[in-house]
């Protein structure tokens, strides 16, 4: 990306005049703060970015943006995101959801948006819990949860997002932490450059119905042991003394001591342009406490969008027969002349 | 076309007695129904088809009704699996399918017994007979053959072994034993071209386009093309029946014409009106009886020709959400389905209602509640529309009374959604979506134009620029771009992403009027509720008064809406032709209505409202202006017959 000839912009021009009504302490605003910034950058003009978001506290987002905005309804937004990409292949295009919204009453569309490799930026906001409706537990919340409607715990299984999302055949798939501002803002600009449907899951704090679920990924003390940040090219290597990797033994990652248990050689090397959804899938499984938690790039690869090979499909039979005109419609196996 | 001359399927206009070879003779009659009926896999609705495109070539005026299951392929000979097409042809203007059937085609005994009714009392029944053993009978439930209990005595019976003869005819085409009794509906169909004195030319052509480019297609083409020529000449050389019958040309508009079917009429609309708008077309759709085949349609490769661009949904949801997510992206944003897939749309609906962005949505209605009769019409979702939704909904509502109007319904449909920025209903339905009639290709130079202005400057000014009187918060100032600020129809601006300077948020969530922010002031949510009522109600300045045909000093008032048109046309016509007195209104636009619909509905004393429901127009008619309607109703997943609703007038003179 050449920096020169491109527009940037600065956190002002990207704020709207609304005040913004999260809770104090809430995680979103670090990621608003953090969006404007990557923003500023990626070398777009205000007027061609979009805002999609369906309803919870995370969809509030749009109206703080001050681009093109629209709060859609529960669980929707991928929906009317297509649209729009359909109707305009010129915009960059994100859609703000979270884990209710995203998993639960829009599960089914999450699926579908991401196999068709819609051109969006889909980014899920995850704090395992309903918040806006003031704590019932999600479909990410952990079994055991306590919550209003689970005062004796979750009894369910909790989804993993990314596992979902590779599934579902998701081109660029990463995960990062909201108070980590510096990974989340490089995160949101390899998925603003990512040409495809782009998912993210954000680590997100609810100050207040679910305080601290993400301790273990934020408190200084303990996160470099929890969490796990891969790199392209790179091998697995984490731990406060960088002396814990991941090594495959046979179908199956074990956490192992570099010098101690093996080399530094026999640590996994992440590949996050592998089309193949293994090495991705194992990533996306590994869950505390016994692992570490990824955070970064699991996959990014580009594969022709719907509305790109729908464009072409329109391109291909236009260049062959010509544009259509009104009265090729009224044309039919048999029309008859009545004097 | 216009008006209206003898009762379909009459009796012989003249007989003109054209001796074919001295023993027979040729009868001119006016009208002619016939209806061809077998099993799901026996290929009726293909004959009925080809029988119809005859028709319409040689000039007669037509109208068809295909009535299939909803099932695929129900168990082979059973009851359940009967499918018929029944075709009206007439050298008169025809508006309807015909109540009761001159002939009737059937090729097992099951298609005999669920379709005899209609056939006409010394009708022509020409029986498949070789489908009639006892294995035959038992599927059908005959305890005793009806070919030999005297049960068919009122009928002119044509007994043909049309699956031997066919079999016969086709045996050195090349085709396995199966193939070959698989072209037994074109053996039926020449015999019905003989008695009706049709060529067999339009078919063969059709035969040769379709089957005449393949080599390895050759053995179909020709074992079609035989079993048609087969049919045709055992009618002639038997001498079947004594009379062969012979509807003249109708008097019909000059021009060029084609068939064309609702469903057809809605997809050629739609890219009709987004050439006119100069706009793109999305369509989002779920595959849903009896709506799948406009989602076919557009998505056919002529179709790319047009920019069309089509997604095949997920769900209802996801289809509706798509158009919606279009039409904010600038684009003509349809989506098309039917009764159930409108309960799964209704939330998004209301968040077009909420952000007043254009959407056209389709519902070709069918029988419900719920799965109800997939297959079958009915028009029992104009309450659904009308107020189905959480909360004051108001919509635009409009329904074609024929496969023709599924045109300039659904044309003028994108024109009201993009100059009103609301959505609009197009209550279409299965009798219509699936009949056909000939439709006169339109001169391309006399659509109506579609302009849409799209905002694209700032346009507050410093008189709004600043608090708005319905609710405080922040106007903006001069220079800034106000989403809500209306014109004089109360339709506020369009402005698409990519516009410089116009960025601005819509949502579901209350909006403070001219500015858009978030707003849940008491005063304000009541000036957007009764503002978005009066937007509605605002088209009915831009749309035609209702008119009244036929007897404007009668007593008596029969009003409909939809598909019930060409029954209540006929039957009207009828009545007046009997020397009664009867007037006769049709609502093309049921929300708003025509702002002349009071005036008109208090000058007659009495007010008949026939309908596929229970009384939903009656409902509305009755709360809206205190008319003092009454109903009609049929709840069948039946079209009406013209006769039921003569009757029903004659009740009420």
């Amino acid at each position: 990306m050449s920096a020169t000839a491109l527009p940037t912009l600065s956190v002002k021009e990207l704020t709207t005049d609304q005040e913004v009504r999260w809770c104090p302490g809430c995680g979103d605003y670090s990621i608003l703060a953090q969006m404007k910034k990557a923003l500023a950058n990626v070398g777009v003009p205000r007027e061609k970015m979009v805002f999609v978001s369906g309803i919870g506290c995370s969809s509030r987002f749009p109206y703080y943006m001050n681009t093109y905005g629209f709060h859609t309804i529960h669980g929707r937004a991928p929906t009317v995101a297509t649209g729009l990409r359909l109707a305009n292949p010129d915009l960059q295009i994100w859609v703000v959801t979270g884990d209710g919204d995203g998993l639960s009453i829009g599960g089914n569309h999450l699926l579908h948006v991401l196999r068709r490799n819609i051109d969006l930026k889909i980014l899920l906001f995850n704090n395992e819990i309903y918040g806006l409706t003031k704590g019932q537990y999600s479909p990410t919340s952990r079994t055991g949860t306590p919550s209003k409607t689970s005062k004796t715990g979750s009894l369910e299984t909790p989804i993993r997002p990314l596992t979902i999302a590779i599934a579902s055949e998701a081109t660029f798939v990463a995960r990062t932490v909201d108070v980590d501002v510096k990974h989340l803002t490089e995160t949101l600009q390899k998925a603003a450059a990512h040409k495809g449907a782009a998912f993210v899951e954000i680590y997100q704090n609810c100050k207040i119905f679910n305080d601290e679920v993400w301790a273990y990924a934020t408190d200084k003390s303990v996160k470099a042991d929890n969490l796990l940040y891969v790199e392209h090219g790179k091998p697995m290597v984490f731990g406060k003394d960088r002396n814990k990797g991941i090594r495959l033994n046979g179908l199956k990652p074990e956490v192992v001591e570099i010098g101690k248990d093996c080399g530094l050689d026999d640590v996994l090397v992440h590949d996050e342009t592998t089309e193949d959804p293994t090495l991705a899938t194992l990533l996306s499984r590994m869950v505390g406490p016994k692992f570490p938690e990824v955070v970064g790039v699991f996959r990014s690869f580009r594969k022709p969008c719907y509305e790109e090979l729908l464009d072409k499909q329109i391109a291909d039979i236009t260049a062959k027969k010509g544009k259509g005109v009104v009265a090729d419609l009224f044309k039919a196996e048999d029309v008859w002349t009545v004097e | 076309m216009a008006s209206l001359t003898a009762p379909a399927g009459a009796a012989p206009a003249s007989s003109a007695a054209a001796s074919r070879n001295g023993t027979h003779t040729v009868q001119e009659v006016e009208s002619i129904t016939i209806r061809f009926c077998g099993d799901s896999g026996d290929g009726m609705q293909l004959a009925g088809t080809r029988f119809t495109d005859t028709a319409a070539i040689l000039g007669n005026d037509i109208a068809t009704f295909p009535d299939f299951p909803a099932e695929i392929r129900a168990p082979a000979g059973t009851l359940a699996g009967v499918s018929g097409f029944q075709v009206h042809f007439s050298s008169n203007d025809i508006h309807t399918p015909g109540d009761v059937l001159d002939a009737l085609v059937v090729m097992n005994p099951a298609a005999l017994k669920t379709n005899l009714r209609d056939l006409k009392k010394g009708g022509i029944l020409i029986v498949n007979t070789d489908a009639f053993a006892q294995n035959d009978l038992d599927k059908a439930k005959y305890k005793s053959n009806p070919l030999e209990d005297g049960s068919l005595a009122g009928y002119h019976v044509v007994r043909v072994a049309v699956s031997k003869l066919n079999k016969e005819a086709v045996r050195e085409c090349g085709l396995s034993p199966r193939e070959q009794d698989r072209c037994k509906n074109f053996f039926a169909l020449g015999l019905v071209y003989w008695l009706y004195e049709r060529p067999l030319e339009a078919t063969i052509k059709w035969l040769k386009d379709k089957f005449g480019k393949k080599p390895d297609h050759k053995p179909v083409l020709d074992a079609n093309t035989a079993a048609l020529k087969a049919g045709y000449n055992y009618g002639e050389t038997v001498e079947l029946l004594p009379v062969q019958y012979k509807v003249a040309k109708a008097k019909i508009p000059p021009g060029q014409y084609r068939k064309i079917t609702g469903n057809e009429a809605i997809a050629i609309g739609l890219v009709a009106a987004s050439h006119a708008a100069n706009k793109q077309l999305v369509y989002s759709g779920y595959p849903i009886t009896p709506a799948s085949s406009v989602l076919e349609d557009l998505s056919q490769p002529e179709m790319r020709r047009h920019g069309v661009k089509t997604l095949q949904a997920e769900d209802e949801i996801a289809a509706i959400g798509v158009a919606l997510g279009a039409s904010f992206g600038g684009a003509i944003g349809v989506t098309g389905t039917s009764g159930p897939g409108i309960c799964l749309k209704s939330e998004a609906i209301n968040l077009a209602v909420m952000t007043e962005l254009p959407l056209v949505i389709l519902d070709v209605q069918r029988g419900g509640p719920s799965t109800g009769l997939p297959t079958k019409t009915e028009q029992a979702d104009l309450l659904q529309a009308m107020f189905g939704r959480n909360g004051e909904s108001p919509v635009a509502i409009l329904a074609p009374q024929s496969p023709v109007d599924c045109f300039d319904i659904t044309y003028e449909a994108v024109k009201i959604a993009t100059r009103f920025m609301c959505p609009v209903f197009v209550l279409s339905d299965g009798y219509i979506a699936n009949g056909s009639e000939p439709w006169k290709i339109p001169d391309v130079a006399k659509l109506p134009k579609i302009e849409i202005i799209h905002a694209t400057k700032p346009n507050a000014d410093s008189a709004n620029g600043a608090v708005h009187e319905h609710g405080e918060g922040e106007g903006g100032g001069a220079g800034k771009f106000l989403p809500y600020k209306r014109d004089e129809y109360l339709s506020r601006p369009w402005a698409i992403p990519g516009t410089p300077g116009l960025e601005h948020r819509i949502g579901g969530i209350e909006k403070q009027d001219v500015t858009g922010n978030i707003n849940y002031e008491p005063a304000n949510h009541e000036h957007m509720v009764h503002t978005r009522w009066k937007k509605i109600e605002n088209i009915a300045l831009t749309i035609p008064d209702l008119d009244v045909i036929g007897d404007g000093d009668a007593d008596l008032l029969v009003i409909g809406w939809g598909g019930t048109y060409g029954s209540i046309t006929t039957a009207v016509d009828r009545v007046r032709k009997s020397g009664k007195k009867v007037a006769q209104a049709h609502l093309r636009y049921l929300n708003p209505m025509p702002k002349n619909t009071e005036a008109v509905l208090k000058r007659f004393k009495k007010i008949l409202v026939p309908e596929l429901n229970s009384g939903q127009l009656c409902w509305l008619l009755r709360a809206k202006y205190l008319a003092p309607a009454e109903g009609y109703n049929k709840v069948q997943g039946r079209p009406f017959l013209v006769s039921e609703i003569e009757t029903a007038i004659a009740n009420m003179l």
